[in-house]
């Protein structure tokens, strides 16, 4: 008898609460009709920045590859001798179908140049299409870091900047100089 | 032994050593930066500061720098001391207050010693506001980078260049806080061994310019031991390959054989495996039968019909090579049968080698190993260029001569690793180095007394040395007073040293300097002395051949001219370099069929009929005898793309495919992996019987598991090959080692040979090695540094050498031409590397300036010489070190083909602009 009473009085407040909600604003999201909104720190894609003067900000140092718990990243690094000590990765291959978006390679990067973005919509229908190469990663912003140039705070020479003329650098050391 | 008691605990440790090794032998990290263990102490850096208390009472204690402070019984220190650890971290932070922001494009980053010490240390903040200095850098030529920001000015690089090497070129200029390290003014920095500078220099100033080319950092590099081919010596080098290139050697420390040291040929010359001339696919050309032409795809093509080859042919030459692994020669010897193994090198060379092989086993006097080298006391290097053709010994020499001056040291009780003290002490005395041979080089200035004469003089000074020192050994009447002195001094010092070691050439091709050197080390050893004696060798496993035996490289000549064979097996050697053009020719011609199993192409490859691509020292698994006797094994670093496999893998194929139809296998035919290839040469030659204890075997498991080669943080594994394929293949099994190509593995101690890097927790550069050392600079834990298989048994000379030559006396119009080995161009493989083939010198032609008055010749004009049917453009060299009625010409590829020594008449062989002119 008691529990035929509680059966009772749960269904009522069940039905009771469906109709209160039939007068509140859906919570469903149209998707993908209508877009989430997704913080920008929002751990999705992989692209490969530039530096605000539109270079390359990748110098190929093999830490991204290294931080990696799925070894998904690979590169090799390059030089290219009119840019003197500037180092690019010859390729660079992010192998998505094994990526699990954990950061660490953004971590891991001392030049701000793998940045992880709010897109997730990665899905392929083949495995192969989620390899991506330096040409799929590469975007033609400084990404979410807008003044960060690492050749800057380098004190290798580059193209465009000589021994000296980088952030908190001394012109160069005149060997032949005994002043103190 | 002494006892200290490093923070309250107590460590038995040599009271040789100054605090310092003592606690990095026991696992204690102290950092450093200007201590080295080959080098000694300075104290200039400051790191290695530790408190020092009076005895257990002492609260307050001292600071002191621990590599300054003798390890001596009693002694009570401690690292961790809240004193001690701020000074440290002081010191660090000062060096980082100049130090460039720039690990993510240094070559050293990740394997940077100054990188470990600030993690050690603890520095992580930078509290200095105000700007860095900067350098301007040097071009330093083909081998290193220069990058003078990064410098901490812990002066190891001009310590070890010019004190360690010998070296001139690179020094230490300007002044306070901006001293500069590197040369005058640009230029390839000239030293020999200027690539230890790599290793030497704790952070990124000098790096390996060849590894720029191709950068992965270590802990991506697959690596594993290797033997360095590129001359006898047999240095043990770390062979590190990424994706299917090669990408660099450093020194693997073998404490009897390299130590911390390479040579450049040695470090720079490993190219050659991804030289563009390589070898890939197996071919077939035939030229003669053009109906039975296979494709060249696939592999069974060519290997069959080599195999119907062998089985029809009315008999086989098989032609062995010192540059070959002792298995590869073994698999051959047994393919063809040891009366058809011929050696591949001529008669001179062979009956050198055998004579060699003779002294050292039927003498009461034992090789010296590079080890030994350096701690002998007096040296006499007879015909031998050291330098240029086993340049790692001319360094161990160098530290030799301070092994006499050093008796001083120890008597002022100045401990030898006090190196300030020592060199203060020792001024400018050197010990006993007496350098004969044909061609002079800076290592000379290094020299007691130089002799510079024909090789037949040089032996009749060995003669006369010996006959001096050695009751009832031969003397030499007829001497000049100028070298009977010479021979006075030589044998008086000798006599004085405890620790004599002899040192013979074969590159005169001069039997009597063998029997000199052999006669001088006996009757050392008739005295009481502790001789060793050594020889340098053509090549990496010049001695392993001649352990083989076999015929010479014109016995195999003779059978296919008198047509007892029509197949020929040529196996890794390039007949041109050591027969006449003409005699290997005609020797082709003759041939029915020519299989030629080698890595890169050369003349002879280029008249196969059958091609087998061979694998690279690299990319095989072998065992090399070098000078000393020492077998060492060497192990494949990486699976090489294409057909390329190991030769003797593809005389065990080739065995099973000529068995195939005679029914049942034997002998090479059933080697499977390199167990079988170790066992059957252990069987092959008497003297190989303890060739399996060289490393550990094929079946050798440490806790059931295999031995990774590449390291626990190697990267990229699920996206190396994603272009090519999405499934993630198996890593190759590896049947022939213990060794796996994987990350995945037993960790933990390991004998040294299945080591794959240097590496320990907080140790990530090539300094890490002091913690596989029981005692810093001493062997490695678990070493197995290769097995001497020549020991002395004899202890007494069975009877002298007797036949000592007359004295040189060139016949009128005949001069002798002598080969005057390049450290950069005479090696066959190292050649092919574009850095070494950068410092390769052009070819000339060195005659003693009364000769090139005779000739009419002036210094450095260029001539055209006739030799051996072939002109070859030389640039003359008028040097007074060139012996009267000789002429030395240098080994470089472009004269690689011509056969020296041999007597011409320059007279007629020279030709310069006027005599064409006038003709």
């Amino acid at each position: 008898m008691m529990n035929t009473w509680i059966y009772a009085r749960n269904l009522v407040v069940g039905l009771w609460i469906v109709f209160k909600r039939t007068f509140t604003k859906p919570v469903t999201v149209q998707y993908p009709e209508e877009q989430p909104y997704l913080p920008p720190r929002w751990r999705g894609r992989i692209v490969l920045t530039r530096d605000p003067d539109g270079e390359e900000r990748c110098v190929a140092c093999y830490l991204c590859s290294a931080a990696c718990p799925v070894d998904c990243i690979s590169l090799q690094a390059a030089d290219n001798p009119e840019a003197h000590e500037r180092r690019y990765p010859a390729f660079f291959r992010i192998n998505f179908s094994r990526c699990i978006y954990c950061g660490m390679c953004e971590e891991a990067c001392p030049t701000n140049a793998i940045q992880l973005i709010p897109d997730f919509e990665q899905s392929e229908y083949a495995r192969r299409n989620l390899v991506y190469e330096k040409e799929d990663l590469l975007i033609s912003g400084t990404g979410k870091y807008h003044d960060y140039n690492f050749y800057r705070m380098a004190g290798v020479r580059t193209r465009d900047k000589d021994k000296g003329q980088g952030e908190h650098e001394l012109p160069p050391v005149d060997v032949k100089s005994l002043m103190p | 032994m002494a006892t200290i008691i490093v923070d309250n605990k107590s460590y038995t440790v040599n009271e040789q050593q100054n605090l310092l090794a003592a606690c990095l032998g026991h696992g204690l990290n102290v950092p450093y930066f200007c201590w080295h263990p080959a080098m000694g102490s300075v104290g200039a850096c400051r790191q290695c500061a530790v408190k020092q208390f009076k005895d257990d009472r002492d609260q307050s204690g001292r600071l002191v720098m621990s590599c300054m402070t003798p390890a001596t019984n009693g002694t009570r220190i401690s690292i961790d001391d809240p004193e001690a650890k701020a000074f440290r971290a002081s010191v660090i932070e000062w060096l980082m207050v100049n130090h460039p922001h720039d690990c993510p494009v240094c070559d050293e980053g990740g394997e940077c010693h100054l990188q470990d010490m600030t993690v050690m240390t603890g520095h992580v903040y930078r509290r200095y506001r105000y700007q860095k200095r900067t350098h301007r850098n040097q071009s330093l030529g083909p081998f290193i980078r220069h990058e003078m920001n990064r410098c901490i000015q812990c002066y190891r690089c001009v310590r070890y260049y010019r004190d360690y090497a010998g070296g001139h070129d690179l020094n230490v200029f300007g002044s306070h806080d901006a001293v500069y390290f590197g040369r005058e003014q640009d230029g390839t920095l000239e030293n020999e061994f200027s690539g230890n500078l790599v290793e030497v220099c704790p952070t990124g100033v000098f790096t390996d310019k060849t590894f720029f080319h191709h950068y992965t950092r270590k802990w991506d590099l697959q690596a594993a031991q290797s033997i360095c081919p590129h001359c006898s010596l047999g240095c043990n080098t770390t062979a590190a390959e990424r994706s299917g290139t090669l990408r660099r050697i450093t020194n693997r420390f073998n404490s009897q054989v390299n130590g911390y040291f390479l040579c450049d040929r040695g470090r720079f010359g490993y190219e050659y495996v991804n030289s563009p001339h390589r070898i890939k696919r197996a071919v077939m050309r035939q030229k003669r039968h053009p109906s039975q032409l296979g494709t060249t795809e696939g592999v069974p093509q060519p290997l069959e019909f080599t195999a119907d080859c062998v089985r029809q042919a009315r008999g086989i030459v098989g032609i062995g090579s010192p540059r070959a692994s002792l298995e590869a020669n073994v698999a051959l010897q047994s393919l063809v049968g040891p009366q058809h193994f011929y050696q591949g090198i001529d008669e001179q060379e062979g009956q050198l080698l055998s004579t060699i092989l003779k002294v050292l086993q039927t003498g009461p006097v034992p090789s010296a190993s590079i080890h030994d080298a350096e701690q002998s006391d007096a040296v006499f290097v007879l015909g031998a260029d050291l330098l240029n053709e086993a340049p790692r010994l001319a360094l161990a020499l160098l530290q030799s001569i301070r092994q006499q001056p050093m008796e001083q040291v120890d008597e002022l009780k100045i401990p030898r690793w006090d190196e300030a003290a020592v060199r203060n002490a020792v001024q400018n005395r050197r010990g006993p180095l007496f350098l004969t041979g044909y061609q002079r080089t800076w290592f000379h200035e290094y020299a007691t007394d130089t002799y510079f004469a024909a090789p037949d003089d040089i032996a009749r000074l060995g003669f006369a040395v010996a006959g001096s020192i050695g009751q009832g050994a031969p003397s030499v009447p007829d001497l000049s007073t100028e070298v009977r002195d010479l021979t006075q001094r030589i044998a008086e010092a000798l006599t004085h040293a405890q620790r004599p070691l002899i040192i013979a050439g074969t590159e005169s091709g001069s039997q009597a300097t063998i029997e000199a050197a052999a006669n001088v080390a006996w009757a050392l050893h008739q005295q009481g002395k502790q001789p060793r004696l050594s020889f340098v060798l053509p090549e990496c496993n010049s001695v392993g051949l001649a352990l083989l035996g076999g015929g010479s490289l014109n016995d195999a000549f003779d059978a296919i001219r008198r047509g007892k064979a029509d197949t020929v097996i040529v196996l890794e050697n390039d007949l041109y370099r050591r027969a006449e053009q003409a005699n290997v020719d005609a020797f082709f011609e003759t041939a029915q069929t020519v299989v030629v199993i080698d890595s890169v192409e050369n003349g002879t490859t280029a008249h196969a009929d059958v091609l087998l691509p061979a694998a690279t020292g690299p990319e095989s698994d072998g065992t090399f005898v070098n000078q000393e006797g020492r077998a060492q094994r060497f192990y494949q670093v990486f699976v090489p793309d294409g057909d390329v496999k190991e030769s003797w893998r593809w005389l065990s194929d080739l065995g099973r495919a000529t068995s195939q139809e005679g029914g049942s296998e034997s002998g090479v035919a059933t080697w499977r992996n390199f167990d079988d290839a170790v066992s059957a040469t252990a069987i092959a030659a008497p003297m190989l019987a303890r060739i399996g204890e060289v490393a550990p075997s094929a079946s050798f498991r440490l806790v059931g598991q295999k031995v990774p080669r590449q390291s626990e943080r190697c990267s990229g594994r699920t996206s190396l090959i994603s272009h090519l394929t999405m499934h993630e293949p198996p890593p190759p099994v590896d049947h022939d080692s213990p060794l796996g190509f994987t990350m995945e593995g037993y960790r933990g101690p390991l004998p040294s040979p299945l080591i794959s890097q240097f590496w320990a927790p907080g140790w990530n550069s090539i300094q890490a090695v002091n913690t596989y050392q029981d005692e810093v600079g001493g062997p490695l834990r678990d070493e197995m540094p290769g097995v001497r298989l020549i020991e002395p048994v004899a202890t007494k000379a069975a009877g002298w050498f007797t036949t000592i030559p007359r004295a040189y006396q060139p016949p009128t119009h005949q001069w002798l031409l002598l080969a005057l080995s390049a450290v950069f161009g005479s090696d066959e493989l190292s050649n092919q590397s574009p850095a070494i083939a950068e410092r390769i010198g052009k070819p000339f032609l060195s005659l003693h300036p009364s000769d090139g008055a005779r000739l009419t010749l002036e210094d450095h004009s260029t001539i055209d010489l006739v030799l051996q049917g072939t002109t070859y453009r030389l640039v003359v060299h008028l040097d007074p070190s060139t012996p009267v009625g000789t002429a030395g010409l240098s080994l470089v590829p472009e004269v690689s083909g011509v056969r020296v020594p041999a007597w011409v008449d320059l007279l007629k062989a020279i030709q310069t602009e006027q005599t064409r002119r006038a003709a």
